[in-house]
C-alpha cells in the first residue's frame, strides 16, 4: 500500500508542480499536446461517421425481417433424369402444399405472382386517371414477410384468399396519383388489365430513401384472384419464406431447395436451377463492410495516436535536456532518482491525457454539430445518420492513449535521471 | 566555519562536491554522520543530501519559474512535509534573511544578494548539520559579498557547520580555519 501511494502520480502538489512547469511554455505544451489530441479527434469523428453511415443504411433497410428469404426458380445448369441441360420450370400450388408438409426450417411459405413477371409493371385505370404500378398476388401472411403499414381500410384476409374476393391493397403512392386529394378510395374501384378491383386498403412502406418510392407504388390483391383474373393458372412466380429463427439461413436455404431439387428432377449439384435471397445474408454482409470500416478507422487513429505520443517524446526528451541545470538542482535538494523520473512521468502522462480528453471532447462535440444538422434538414439525410461513438470505444481509445503516455514518459524520465547531479548542476 | 582555498583546478569544488555527495570518489574514503558513504547508490545520497546538507551555489541556482517562497520550500517538499508547514517554515527562514517581502517575487526580480539570501534559506531550511558552500560571494560585489558572509556567520553561531570553498582570500580570512589546497592535496604550509 506505501508503494502504491508512492507512484500515485497525481496527488494534489505534484499536479501544481506539473502546471507550473507547462504554464511556462504554455505555447509549446499546446502544440506537443496537438498531435495525441488530433489523432483521438480522429478516431472519434471517422468511428462515428462509421456509424452514422451504418445507421443510415439499416434504417434504410427499415422493417425489414430478417429471417426472411426468397426462392425463385431459374433454368437447370445440368442434365438430369433424361432431361437436358438449360430446362426452365415453375413452381406450383402443389408445390407450395408440398414445401408446407416436408420443410422444417420455414415457418411460412408464401406463394407469390407479379403481373408481367417479377420486376413487371402495369398500367393502372380509374377513370380518365393512370398510373403504371406493380400488381401482387398474395397471401394474407405476406405482411410479415415484408411488412408494411396499413394507413387507412385493411390488409388482405383469408375470406379474400378463399373467397377469391377482387379486392386490392394499395399503395400510398398510388392514391395520390390515382385519386384527387382528400377522396376517400376504400370502396371505390380500380381497372387492372380490364378487371375491376375494389380497394379495401391504402398502405405505407417502412423503407427509407429510394426503396421508399418503389415501395409504395404497389397493388396487392388475393393470390387466388390473381391466378384467375390474369391466367396464371396454378403457377407461382416465387416464394417468399420465413425461415425458423433457431436455424440459420444457409442451411434453411440448402433444405428447403434440397427439398425442390428431388421435387423437380434437378440434379443435386445443380447450382443454377433454383436462385435464392436471404435478408441474414444481406445484413451480414453489411455488418462485415461496416466492421472493416470501424477496424479501417482505428488502425488510422491509432497510427496518428501513434505519431501523437512520439510528438510529445520528442517534445519530453528536449524539455528533459533543457532543465538539466533544474532537475540536478532539484537532486540536490533532496529529490531521488525515483521522484525526478515519477515527476518526468506524471508530466508526460499528464499532457497526454488532457490532449487526449480534449481531442475526444472536441471529437464527440463536432459529432453533435453535425448530428443536430442532419436534423434540422429532417429526412433529407439520406444514407447517413445518427453519427455516434459508444462510450466503450472513447475508453479503450483512453485506455491505448494513456498507455502510450506511459511508454512515452520512460525515455525521457530515464534521460533526465542519466546525467550525474554534479554534472547537472553546472550545466548552463 | 570552514574555507577552503585555492587556485583553479586545484580540486577545491571537486572536494566540496563530494563531500555533498553530488559526485563519486574513486578512492579513500568519506564517512558522513558515522557512516561509509564509498560506493553510495543516488537514492541512498538523495536520502543524506536531505538530512545532512544545504547547498549554497555561486550562480545561485535558483528554479527560474518558481517564486522565492516555492524555491525555498522545495527541499521540504521532497521530504513530503505536507504543504501548509512547508510554507510557514519556507516562510520562516526568508524572514530570517530579511526577504519576507520577497516571497513571491521571481528570482529573476531580485538582485544578485537577494538571490543568495534565498539560496541560504533554502540550504537552512531542511535542518542540515553542514552548508556547503561553493564560491557563495563569487557573483556578488564586495559590499553585498560581506552582507552575504555575515549572514553565513550568523548561521554558523547557531551550530551548523559552514564549508565555503572560495578563492578570494579577504572571504578565506573571515572564516574560523582556512584549508589550503594544490593540485589535489592539502597543503600543511
Amino acid at each position: 500500500m506505501k508503494f502504491l501511494s508512492k507512484i500515485n502520480l497525481f496527488d494534489r502538489d505534484r499536479m501544481l508542480e506539473i502546471l507550473q512547469v507547462f504554464l511556462t511554455n504554455p505555447f509549446r505544451t499546446f502544440l506537443s499536446g496537438l498531435g495525441v489530441g488530433w489523432g483521438l479527434f480522429m478516431i472519434v469523428v471517422t468511428v462515428g461517421a462509421s456509424n452514422g453511415l451504418e445507421n443510415g443504411v439499416t434504417s434504410d433497410m427499415g422493417g425489414r425481417v430478417k429471417n426472411s428469404m426468397f426462392v425463385w426458380t431459374q433454368w437447370t445448369a445440368k442434365p438430369y433424369k433424361g432431361f437436358k441441360r438449360g430446362r426452365s420450370f415453375n413452381f406450383n400450388s402443389s408445390d407450395t402444399e408440398y414445401l408446407r408438409e416436408n420443410s422444417t426450417s420455414a415457418t411460412l411459405i408464401a406463394p407469390r405472382n407479379q403481373l408481367g413477371g417479377h420486376r413487371g409493371s402495369n398500367n393502372i385505370m380509374r377513370g380518365t386517371k393512370s398510373g403504371a404500378f406493380n400488381v401482387y398476388g398474395d397471401i394474407p401472411g405476406y405482411i410479415e414477410i415484408d411488412p408494411v403499414k396499413i394507413i387507412s381500410g385493411r390488409y388482405l384476409n383469408d375470406g379474400d384468399l378463399d373467397q377469391e374476393r377482387k379486392v386490392a391493397v394499395i399503395g400510398k403512392r398510388v392514391l395520390e396519383l390515382l385519386y384527387e386529394q382528400g377522396e376517400e378510395p376504400i370502396g371505390s374501384s380500380i381497372r387492372v388489365q380490364g378487371v375491376l378491383f375494389t380497394v379495401v386498403g391504402v398502405y405505407s412502406t417502412y423503407k427509407t430513401g429510394e426503396d421508399a418510392e418503389e415501395g409504395n407504388q404497389s397493388i396487392f390483391v388475393p393470390y387466388t384472384t390473381f391466378g384467375k383474373a390474369f391466367h396464371t393458372g396454378d403457377k407461382v412466380g416465387w416464394y417468399g419464406i420465413l425461415i425458423d429463427k433457431e436455424i440459420h439461413a444457409d442451411s434453411a436455404a440448402n433444405e428447403i431447395i434440397g427439398l425442390m431439387k428431388q421435387r423437380k428432377s434437378v440434379h443435386p449439384d445443380d447450382k443454377r436451377a433454383f436462385g435464392h435471397w436471404t435478408m441474414a445474408s444481406a445484413f451480414e454482409e453489411i455488418e462485415t463492410i461496416f466492421a472493416a470500416f470501424r477496424l479501417i478507422s482505428f488502425i488510422f487513429g491509432g497510427l496518428a495516436l501513434l505519431a501523437g505520443a512520439i510528438g510529445i517524446m520528442n517534445i519530453m526528451l528536449i524539455t528533459v535536456r533543457e532543465r538539466t541545470q533544474e532537475l540536478g538542482i532539484r537532486r540536490a535538494m533532496g529529490a531521488t532518482p525515483f521522484t525526478v523520473m515519477r515527476q518526468i512521468m506524471a508530466e508526460t502522462m499528464f499532457l497526454t491525457t488532457l490532449s487526449g480528453l480534449a481531442g475526444v471532447s472536441l471529437g464527440v462535440a463536432s459529432l453533435e454539430v453535425v448530428n443536430d444538422l442532419l436534423k434540422s434538414m429532417d429526412g433529407a439525410s439520406g444514407s447517413f445518420r445518427n453519427p455516434e461513438v459508444s462510450l466503450n470505444i472513447v475508453l479503450i481509445a483512453l485506455g491505448v492513449m494513456l498507455v502510450m503516455g506511459l511508454i512515452a514518459g520512460i525515455l525521457p524520465a530515464l534521460r533526465a535521471v542519466a546525467v550525474r547531479p554534479v554534472e547537472a548542476i553546472r550545466t548552463e | 566555519m570552514v574555507a577552503i582555498m585555492g587556485s583553479s583546478g586545484s580540486g577545491k569544488s571537486t572536494l566540496l562536491n563530494i563531500l555533498g555527495l553530488l559526485d563519486d570518489f574513486d578512492s579513500g574514503d568519506y564517512e558522513l554522520a558515522g557512516t561509509s558513504m564509498a560506493g553510495l547508490n543516488e537514492r541512498a545520497a538523495a536520502k543524506y543530501r536531505s538530512r545532512f546538507l544545504g547547498f549554497v551555489f555561486q550562480s545561485f541556482n535558483l528554479i527560474g519559474f518558481k517564486s522565492a517562497l516555492e524555491n525555498v520550500a522545495l527541499p521540504l517538499y521532497y521530504q513530503s512535509v505536507p504543504r501548509k508547514v512547508r510554507n510557514l517554515k519556507a516562510m520562516e527562514y526568508l524572514k530570517k534573511v530579511g526577504l519576507e517581502d520577497w516571497a513571491n517575487h521571481l528570482p529573476n526580480q531580485m538582485s544578485g544578494g537577494q538571490k543568495q539570501r534565498v539560496a541560504i534559506a533554502r540550504a537552512l531550511v531542511g535542518e542540515p548539520k553542514v552548508i556547503l558552500a561553493d564560491e557563495p560571494t563569487g557573483a556578488l560585489d564586495s559590499t553585498t559579498s560581506h552582507e552575504v558572509m555575515d549572514l553565513l556567520r550568523k548561521v554558523n553561531k547557531e551550530g551548523i557547520t559552514m564549508i565555503i570553498v572560495t578563492h578570494e582570500s579577504d572571504i578565506a580570512a573571515l572564516c574560523d580555519r582556512t584549508i589550503h589546497l594544490v593540485d589535489g592535496q592539502i597543503d600543511f604550509r
